[in-house]
């Protein structure tokens, strides 16, 4: 490590043991013994293997990988909570994390006192939090409600005051974030990213987790791609976030995953399905297949954002469509298109089909296939139509 | 400004004075009377044993106070109870900051034992009363009192981190930990004197430490009637050494298992 390198991983592994018969109580610490059972039997889930890699002092370092593919677990490494299986992790200078907002605010104290707890779990003493304090309240825009308990906030007042003790406070060597800073209304999202500016303009080491592509180009300078548990790209940024989407659009032909969340009587089966979204529009296909004589049937979908927010949905129903009736091993094809109002980023889709009462649940699958949408500038709301504007003088008077 | 480092003392110590602070001022939060009940619930409780066994049983405690003989060993075993028993969900009940943040662990036990350390001084007031109305009997030798309020700390402490450890992997230490109170209560000359028993049965009772601190307590505050460790065992001295050994014991070993886990906790809860 020389005097530059503030964060140096090197062939990390961690595993986590699952226990398959948790010996929680002695009963069943018992019960497994009569049965001549171990005490614990545990199922080893690798999270990571191998992962080595540099952050060197003043950069923005982005660390990007799909859902489960072990970029939590290495943040919660680099912050110390979790310890590595194998591998070394060490760090100089002082971290702070910011996992998540508001680590140990208490529903029962005062804002104020909110504030001082918080500021303690951070490192700083109570005189320092003081000559802070002015400066916190102001930046919430909470004056007014300093001495009321936190669980008589709003959560929009308690993410305001979580975020600016964490910002006004930590003013540490490294900081640790996790994209969960950025969500909330497009006015907190918008002081967000100013604030990401500042530690970039400062010359912050900063190591940010992020789903989000576009943040990540513009904010980080050097990136590492996580997939599988092992360092698929590591370098420029702008590389690291070109390959993550190659990821995405490599699975996209795969469409349907096998996914957990699926349910229903399953005499009606959703199959073949296909998700596009371009500029201009997006459609959603997929076949209906009868497993037996089906009078009448509903059908639709949901088409939701990172944060699981339903942006655009519709049914069979909703739409007045005229009813349909199958025979049995009879497919239909049904093909949604809808002007493309997303915003940039991956959304998932959830399609159902439904017996003619609503109520019946034949097939309905969550996440059932995934959309990303590309090459729109992000902007701060959850939808992104096209927006023209124009400007005429009117005249002076 | 500058955080301080997380491994530094100078983090725990403003951690640990966080977290004792923030239990105060929720411990009585809603409840009209507020801290007096601090002072009110161990007053009941004396008030209680002190009818059924001064003025019903009529047990002779060979001593003249004997109401500060009886508050102070409530007292005190009300500290020891208070710890340990608050320890057991400690660290489990703080899951969801262990596993958000990096923090020295060993400052959520430190926590509750100072938390009941307030308790304890807010009793002992009540105590310190009883011995001025009643009759104290203070010597050069009560010197050596501070000295078993350590013992009191370190052993509750120590016990404190065992049963906060083994609570993350046996939810069972709970309920067991209730069963093991009861009969230590019973096992401590706290209601009865230890003369009482038969000779055998107060030389092992004795070395139990709780015994031997509140017996000790007593004879330095309340009565130099009051039969210590080395009486019970023909006035031999040495004895002495062994709940203190004992006590450091408890501590040392349950400290090593609390540090050995601590760093799988987030993972465990």
């Amino acid at each position: 490590m020389d005097d530059q390198t503030v964060i140096s991983v090197k062939n990390v592994h961690k595993s986590f043991r699952l226990p398959t018969s948790k010996a929680g109580s002695i009963k069943t610490l018992f019960t497994n013994m009569a049965k001549l059972k171990k005490y614990r039997e545990f199922e080893v889930q690798k999270a990571l293997h191998g992962v080595s890699f540099e952050v060197k002092k003043g950069e923005f370092f982005g660390i990007v990988g799909r859902n489960g593919s072990g970029k939590s677990t290495l943040l919660k490494m680099l912050a110390g909570i979790y310890q590595p299986t194998k591998g070394s992790i060490e760090t100089t200078g002082k971290i702070v994390p910011f996992i998540e907002l508001g680590v140990g605010f208490n529903p029962e104290l005062s804002g104020r006192d909110n504030v001082y707890l918080n500021g303690a779990l951070l490192g700083f003493t109570e005189k320092q939090v003081d000559e802070k304090y002015d400066a916190i309240v102001e930046f919430a825009e909470l004056e007014k409600f300093m001495g009321q308990k936190l669980k008589n906030y709003s959560s929009g007042m308690q993410v305001r005051l979580a975020f600016s003790v964490a910002t006004i406070l930590a003013d540490s060597d490294i900081l640790l974030l996790d994209e969960v800073l950025a969500v909330g209304d497009a006015d907190f999202q918008r002081k967000c990213f100013d604030y990401f500016k500042t530690l970039k303009k400062n010359k912050k080491t900063v190591v940010f987790v992020s789903h989000d592509m576009d943040a990540v180009r513009e904010y980080c300078d050097k990136a590492v791609l996580i997939d599988d548990g092992k360092v698929a790209e590591y370098g420029d940024a702008r590389t690291a976030a070109k390959k993550y989407t190659q990821l995405f659009t490599e699975t996209e032909s795969l469409s349907t995953r096998n996914s957990d969340s699926r349910w229903g009587t399953m005499e009606a089966t959703i199959e073949d399905i296909q998700a596009k979204a371009s500029k201009t529009g997006i459609s959603i296909k997929f076949q209906i297949k009868a497993h037996r004589k089906i009078q009448d049937i509903v059908y639709g979908f949901s088409i939701k954002n990172g944060e699981g927010l339903s942006i655009i949905a519709s049914n069979s129903k909703l739409l007045e469509l005229e009813t349909i009736g199958l025979n049995e091993k009879e497919r239909y094809l049904v093909s949604f298109d809808m002007p493309n109002y997303l915003n940039n980023g991956i959304h998932t889709v959830d399609l159902a089909v439904l017996g003619g009462d609503g109520v019946t649940v034949f097939d309905w699958q969550e996440d059932a296939v995934q959309l990303l949408m590309k090459g729109k500038r992000r902007v701060p709301s959850i939808t992104n139509p096209e927006v023209k504007c124009s400007v005429t003088l009117k005249g002076a008077k | 400004m500058n955080s301080v480092k997380r491994t530094s003392p100078a983090y725990s110590l403003i951690l640990l004075r966080q977290l004792v602070k923030t239990d105060f001022k929720l411990r009585y939060q809603g409840s009209a009377l507020g801290y007096l009940w601090s002072l009110l619930k161990p007053l009941f409780l004396f008030g209680i044993l002190y009818i059924v066994f001064v003025e019903i049983v009529k047990v002779d405690y060979g001593v003249e106070n004997s109401g500060a003989y009886l508050l102070l060993g409530i007292v005190i075993w009300s500290f020891f109870s208070e710890v340990t028993g608050g320890s057991v969900t400690s660290i489990v009940g703080k899951g969801d900051l262990i596993r958000k943040l990096n923090f020295p662990k060993k400052v959520i036990v430190q926590a509750v034992t100072y938390s009941a350390l307030i308790n304890l001084a807010l009793n002992l007031f009540v105590v310190a009363v009883f011995l001025a109305i009643g009759g104290a009997s203070i010597s050069l030798e009560t010197l050596v009192l501070p000295l078993l309020f350590l013992q009191l700390f370190v052993l509750s402490l120590g016990i404190g981190y065992f049963l906060a450890t083994a609570y993350v992997k046996l939810r069972d230490v709970n309920y067991i930990w209730d069963v093991v109170m009861q009969a230590l209560f019973y096992l401590t000359p706290i209601l009865f004197p230890i003369t009482f028993a038969p000779l055998w049965a107060q030389k092992t009772l004795m070395l139990n430490p709780m015994a031997q601190i509140i017996q000790d307590m007593r004879y330095l505050l309340v009565s130099k009637d009051t039969a210590t460790i080395a009486d019970v065992f023909d006035g031999n001295e040495a004895i002495r050494i062994v709940p203190v050994v004992l006590t450091i014991l408890i501590f040392a070993v349950s400290s090593l298992y609390f540090s050995k886990k601590a760093k799988s906790f987030a993972e465990e809860i």
